[in-house]
């Protein structure tokens, strides 16, 4: 994170050099500029991604887009809806999979292995880059259950004491311990939906995930319950990569370390969040953030 | 509402939608009325009918209950059942009892001298007395010689005058129970000889040409393997077909194809699947004839349409969120199905289950054609065993021209909704059960 900025800067810049010279109201670049402003990309990333093309049949949802995904960071992905957001989000796991009319083309590496390849299998691969989804989504089994499902199903415990505790240190990582202790037998589906996104936080989390990709995980939570997944998401950070996608603004800007800003399928800028919502080098981006969208 | 009227005008020409609404509001609520009416009378229509149907069973029905029992008083003459004396059950097993029950009717009405009559007097037992008799010597030879009071089943005919099936007012050329008989029988009443009793044959004999004989049961046991055949192949077959169909199945032509013809076959009349089981399984397997292991077959067959097709809306009724929460920490598109789609769906399934056995319970028309019509008195012991089933044994005591297999008929018919309500409430049991689970 902190090495970012002086190192890209200076590379990801060159292209953009010409476009300020364009007669232009502010010295922001055009809306009609469609090339990614700012750093997309980082030293020794998790993730990098290099001319990223979605389509679903024969919409095009994504365009050539290009981005690294640090170690230890949290990246956010910020944009009006039907950008491609979470389109996005579900390439780094390859989600879309599930989708028969998503086509994907261009690379996608995790520590430079394209995830895409044919040889790669995708139990693995989600294992390693799993997924919190928008509306939470506990299996209609017990909360241990829940917690239990992927360690039980990677074989990640031999012995049902270690099941034991990868379910307890996950909920604990969770922060939902304190609240489920009691009743670890009691349906998960019975939590409250700020406890039950916690829950699918912990489930993820049990696989011993290395990437974690977030599609808007406080969207459907009160104010309260998305402080503490905001807290919560700060504290993975020294453990996780964490992708998020949110609609929320502020929350990108209370959690993320870098942002990314998506329109319309093309991803418009990144950058160091603090500079991104105080200095955002695109017009589109600035309209986006000052809430004068349209 | 002044107020309101005092602002409607205050604002000119243009009405307030709050009036055009409150305008409507008897003519929509009227409608709203005539609906709920609609529903009622279709309700109330579909209840009538109902009742009609069980009404007119039930009553139909209800005497079969109940059977007609005459006393005899039968010596069980030494001389005629074991002349050698050597108590060999392949001789006691041989002898005339039929002649010990006419013996004792003789003894009863001692004035009864001509042949005719003396047949008619036989007629007041039933055949099946002389089997009771014989039971009860083989099992214990020591009664021979001794006087025994015993009650055997009427004749169906008598049975049928005691209940009142026959009207006595009418010419006697007209009605099978002839006046001596009906003088005997009124004899035998005031002596206290006769008397109706619950029908314990009914539910646990096979079928008989005497109506007093025949039960249930034969065809209740053949139904039950019948089933179990059914069930055991076309759930794991159809569950099988629709999961795959609907989880792993590419999308594409082939499998559009398939889909179709799954929809098809659920409206193919029973009687095909019925041929189709004849031509194959009995003349090219050479499976057995009238045995219900070919009539589970071809129920499954006709079964299995339903099946697949309640079970893949049971799937996809399952929210895909769920499915992608175990993709989306790796689980294999197998482990999602297993561990937390097939649960969830389950209910669904159990529910097309339940109702396509439902089915197969009440089909005749194909079995028939695998020659499960067979008139088959003994009870059969498994699914290789010739039986009938409960729907086509109501068709053969429909077809009977007994005024005694009429309301077995019924009493049938009742024993075979019996099964469906039992069927029915297992399923909403079953389906309540499992969706506790969450």
């Amino acid at each position: 994170m902190e090495t970012i900025d002086e190192s890209n800067i200076t590379e990801m810049d060159k292209p953009m050099v010409e476009k300020p010279e364009l007669p232009s109201a502010s010295s922001k670049v055009d809306r009609e500029d469609r090339a990614t402003v700012g750093e997309t990309m980082v030293d020794d990333p998790r993730m990098s991604c290099r001319d990223v093309n979605v389509y679903y049949g024969e919409n095009h949802a994504i365009h050539d887009v290009n981005l690294d995904i640090g170690r230890n960071e949290v990246i956010a992905m910020i944009g009006p809806s039907g950008c491609g957001k979470s389109t996005f989000l579900r390439c780094l796991n390859r989600m879309n999979d599930t989708i028969d009319i998503c086509r994907v083309t261009g690379s996608i590496t995790l520590d430079d292995e394209d995830i895409n390849h044919k040889k790669i299998d995708v139990v693995p691969l989600r294992a390693q880059v799993s997924m919190v989804f928008q509306k939470p989504n506990p299996f209609p089994k017990s909360i241990y259950e829940n917690v239990a499902f992927g360690p039980r199903i990677h074989g990640l415990a031999d012995k049902k004491a270690d099941l034991e505790e990868i379910v307890v240190t996950s909920l604990k990582k969770a922060g939902l311990w304190d609240e489920v202790k009691d009743r670890l037998d009691q349906p998960g589906t019975g939590l409250s939906g700020g406890q039950q996104q916690r829950l699918c936080i912990a489930r993820t989390i049990a696989v011993g995930p290395e990437v974690i990709l977030m599609d808007e995980p406080c969207s459907a939570l009160d104010p309260i319950a998305t402080a503490k997944i905001e807290d919560l998401i700060d504290e993975l950070r020294q453990q996780y990569t964490i992708c998020i996608v949110t609609h929320s603004m502020q929350q990108a800007a209370r959690v993320s370390q870098r942002t990314a800003y998506f329109h319309l399928g093309d991803l418009i800028e990144v950058g160091d969040t603090d500079r991104i919502f105080t200095n955002p080098r695109h017009k589109l981006t600035e309209d986006y953030i000052t809430g004068r969208f349209g | 509402m002044s107020k309101a009227n005092n602002m409607n005008t205050a604002s000119g020409n243009k009405p307030r939608t709050i009036d055009i609404v409150r305008a409507g509001l008897a003519k929509r609520k009227a409608s709203e009325r005539r609906f709920k009416l609609y529903g009622k009378i279709a309700i109330g229509l579909g209840l009538l009918f109902l009742l009609l149907l069980f009404g007119s069973i039930a009553g139909n029905g209800y005497t079969a209950f109940v059977q007609t029992y005459v006393k005899l008083d039968v010596h069980i003459d030494a001389d005629r059942i074991d002349p050698a004396g050597n108590r060999d059950p392949k001789e006691l097993s041989r002898a005339d009892y039929g002649g010990l029950v006419k013996a004792s009717l003789r003894e009863m009405f001692p004035e009864v001298n001509s042949r005719r009559e003396k047949r008619q007097l036989y007629r007041l037992a039933s055949t099946g007395a002389s089997y009771q008799i014989r039971e009860m010597v083989l099992a214990d030879p020591d009664l021979i010689g001794q006087k025994l009071s015993l009650w055997v089943p009427a004749d169906d005919e008598i049975d049928m005058l005691m209940k009142g099936h026959i009207d006595r007012k009418s010419a006697e050329d007209d009605r099978r129970v002839k006046d001596n008989q009906i003088a005997w029988v009124d004899r035998l009443v005031s002596e206290e000889r006769i008397e109706k009793r619950f029908n314990t044959i009914f539910f646990t004999a096979g079928d008989s040409r005497d109506p007093e004989l025949s039960g249930i049961w034969g065809a209740a046991a053949g139904s039950f393997f019948t089933l179990i055949v059914t069930l055991l192949l076309s759930f794991p077959i159809g569950v099988a077909a629709a999961v795959y169909l609907e989880e792993f199945a590419p999308r594409n032509k082939f499998t559009d194809i398939i889909e179709v013809n799954i929809n098809n076959l659920a409206a193919v009349p029973s009687i095909v699947f019925g041929l189709l089981g004849l031509a194959v399984f009995i003349n090219f397997f050479g499976m057995p004839r009238s045995a219900p292991i070919v009539g589970g077959l071809v129920l499954t067959l006709m079964t299995l349409p339903t099946i697949i097709i309640a079970s893949r809306a049971a799937l996809k009724s399952v929210p895909p969120s769920i499915r992608e929460a175990a993709l989306g920490i790796g689980a294999s598109p197998m482990q999602a199905m297993i561990y937390h789609v097939l649960p969830l769906a389950m209910p669904g399934m159990l529910t097309g289950t339940i109702i396509g056995m439902a089915q197969a319970l009440g089909e005749s028309a194909p079995l028939l054609m695998i020659g499960m019509v067979a008139f088959i008195v003994d009870i059969p012991q498994g699914a290789f065993d010739p039986s009938t089933v409960l729907p086509v044994q109501i068709y053969l005591w429909a077809d009977s021209p007994e005024r005694a297999f009429v309301e077995r008929t019924s009493a049938a018919i009742m024993v075979l909704l019996a099964f469906l309500i039992t069927m029915n409430a297992l399923a909403v049991m079953l389906r309540k059960r499992f969706e506790r689970r969450w």
